[in-house]
């Protein structure tokens, strides 16, 4: 479903050119369940971000789904996002004055579409979090947000699920739970990536692929172990 | 995205933040309101002037004498204009063809007395034709007569307010009543006609034969010794006869007054219609410049929606991110920050409908209190305008700050702050 052909991305910091892409290939599979890790600075979180179609490369060639993303609009990049991506961030990212409800229809509001109290509560009960639908991100606990975020992620049914982080403000309980969901998200078909540095939960996926300096130097599938 | 639910989106964020809502719509409700009362106070003036005018017949003529060395209108001002006219220009005017009458009036402050009540009031000495000429109606007795005239009898006929002055509710009809020292008797009470003519009521007057003026209260003459007339109401067939009877009276009075045809005349001729026209174009220019200057209060209340509306795109940075990140394009925050601009001041606009309204009520309110039964008039017209140029407004304060914020990388906007 993914595959990256010697993608680079060079930042311009006014007449300082800073690589932080230097030819990365890679291919994921759909139904994967990917870690990509790195120390800060290796270039993971742009990696991330031209997965996620919120940013084009500079050179090489991208196609997600058979669409090469470098030759697409401003738009059609906005409608993948919106309807076969899913975005989960370590901050959470939620519109803190509105419901938990609210949140979740937001992409909702841009596909168009009807029922959408509808599906965005089913999308909050596949996370668990149905009977909370009407509380205001700031009277949630962080692994609940994180939820809420996870929830609005997969409200379009996406067939990708791009996380940065997605731990890395929670304790160890809330960071199980959110690995669980998804573990449990993978198991019904979508593809998960996880951008992280820790180890830790690399190893619960299926495969980790390491970024350094902005180049994938190791690429290694796991026996799946354990199941949280 | 549904134009609605952006629209939705929009006014939900303004009701996220009231306080700061309200105060930016604030700008735009005293800047409209005023406008708004300004325009209804200048429409309400306008009427007013119209009626006022309208009430005193628009079939009739004005012959005054006038200076022909002054500039303007003040040639026609008495403290420029030497007498000219006289009672037998008026007959000669009365000869004209389409001519339905003619009334020389003369005018003048006197003093009334009637028991131990002393008044002032504005005195018209004129023929009979002056009734209709001014559309009159009797509450009692009679008009003076041509007889009267005739004959200089000291006859009075009182306006309805002079009479409850002067009698309460006496009945005045045959009662002995002295002006500026003088007996006189009253024959008869118009009925009110409720108009006001530049401050002084309709219907506070009294009417006398102009040759009883002339003779017994202010003598006032032509350069050649002749008693002089203030002015000539003519009475005209019809409007279609208005031009070619200005034309005749213009050749009538030449001729009497021995004036060539290249030199200007010592008199002029004004239809009601110009005058009408004089004072709706004066009111006009008078409200339009008010405006303008209110309107600068416009221009203030813009420039503060902008700056908030650049305040919260910076604040809501964080915001744009992750609608662009789960699917919004450019257009879709293009138009949720231009709707938030236009709800703003479209609320904003109306309320200051409502604010103007109530103003205008009440500086109408108050010129009654002062003796000027003004009614300002707010038209429909006046409000679809407001309504447009708030949303004008709003979209022309919007437009740039909503731009800022489409344009705005997800990428960075999401790890903003």
């Amino acid at each position: 479903m993914i595959e990256i052909e010697n993608v680079t991305k060079i930042y311009r910091m006014g007449k300082v050119e800073v690589p932080a892409l230097r030819g990365v290939s890679l291919n994921i599979q759909r139904g994967e369940m990917v870690a990509i890790i790195g120390a800060s600075g290796s270039g993971k979180s742009t990696l991330m971000n031209v997965i996620g179609c919120l940013d084009k490369p500079s050179s090489g060639r991208y196609t997600f789904d058979g669409a090469d993303v470098s030759q697409l609009s401003d738009n059609r990049l906005a409608e993948i996002r919106n309807k076969k991506l899913g975005f989960v961030f370590q901050e959470y990212n939620l519109l803190s004055r509105v419901s938990a409800l609210s949140n979740v229809e937001l992409p909702l509001i841009y596909s168009g579409g009807l029922q959408k109290h509808k599906r965005a509560r089913e999308a909050l009960e596949r996370v668990g979090l149905g009977e909370r639908a009407k509380h205001k991100p700031t009277e949630l606990s962080g692994g609940e947000q994180q939820r809420v975020a996870i929830a609005r992620a997969l409200v379009n049914n996406p067939s990708l699920i791009l996380a940065d982080e997605p731990t890395g403000n929670l304790d160890s309980a809330s960071t199980a739970e959110i690995i669980s969901v998804f573990h449990k998200l993978n198991q019904e078909g979508i593809t998960v990536v996880l951008v992280t540095h820790e180890v830790d939960i690399a190893k619960q996926t299926g495969r980790i692929i390491r970024l350094y300096d902005g180049k994938v130097v190791s690429d290694e599938k796991i026996a799946q172990t354990t199941h949280p | 995205m549904k134009l609605i639910e952006s629209f939705v989106i929009a006014i939900r964020s303004l009701f996220t933040n009231k306080l700061r809502s309200s105060l930016t719509m604030l700008g735009i409700i005293i800047g409209v309101g005023a406008v708004i009362a300004i325009m209804a106070g200048g429409r309400g003036m306008e009427n007013y002037v119209t009626s006022t005018l309208e009430d005193l017949g628009t079939d009739v003529l004005y012959v005054q004498p006038s200076n022909p060395d002054a500039p303007g209108m003040a040639a026609m001002s008495p403290g420029y204009a030497t007498p000219t006219l006289t009672l037998d220009d008026a007959e000669a005017i009365a000869r004209i063809p389409s001519v339905l009458g003619v009334a020389p009036t003369n005018e003048n402050f006197v003093e009334l007395t009637f028991g131990g009540e002393t008044i002032t009031s504005v005195i018209e000495g004129t023929t009979p034709e002056f009734q209709e000429a001014f559309t009159y109606e009797m509450a009692s007795g009679q008009f003076i007569s041509e007889r009267n005239v005739a004959s200089r009898d000291m006859v009075v006929v009182l306006g309805s307010k002079t009479a409850k002055d002067l009698f309460g509710d006496e009945d005045p009809m045959g009662q002995s009543i002295k002006i500026n020292g003088k007996r006189f008797t009253a024959t008869g009470v118009l009925a009110s006609k409720g108009g006001a003519m530049f401050g002084f009521s309709l219907d506070e007057i009294v009417i006398v034969p102009i040759t009883t003026y002339q003779t017994r209260l202010f003598t006032l003459r032509t350069p050649s010794g002749e008693d002089s007339v203030m002015s000539i109401g003519v009475m005209v067939s019809g409007p279609e006869a208005m031009d070619d009877v200005k034309a005749d009276i213009e050749t009538t009075l030449r001729k009497r007054h021995r004036i060539d045809e290249d030199e200007k005349g010592d008199f002029s001729i004004v239809s009601m219609e110009q005058m009408i026209g004089v004072f709706s174009d004066i009111t006009g220019i008078i409200s339009i410049f008010l405006a303008a200057i209110a309107s600068i209060g416009l221009l203030v209340a813009s420039i503060g929606i902008m700056n908030i509306m650049l305040v919260s795109v910076t604040e809501r940075t964080r915001e744009i991110g992750i609608r662009k990140a789960v699917g919004a394009k450019r257009r879709d925050i293009l138009l949720q920050f231009l709707l938030e601009a236009a709800a703003l001041s479209l609320v904003g606009g109306g309320a200051g409908i409502a604010f103007g309204w109530a103003l205008s009520l009440a500086i109408s309110f108050i010129a009654t209190l002062a003796g000027f039964p003004l009614q300002a008039t707010l038209s429909p017209l006046h409000m679809i305008v407001a309504v447009g140029v708030s949303i004008v407004i709003g979209l022309g304060s919007g437009i740039y700050p909503a731009m800022r914020a489409a344009r705005l990388n997800p990428i960075d906007a999401l790890h903003y702050g």
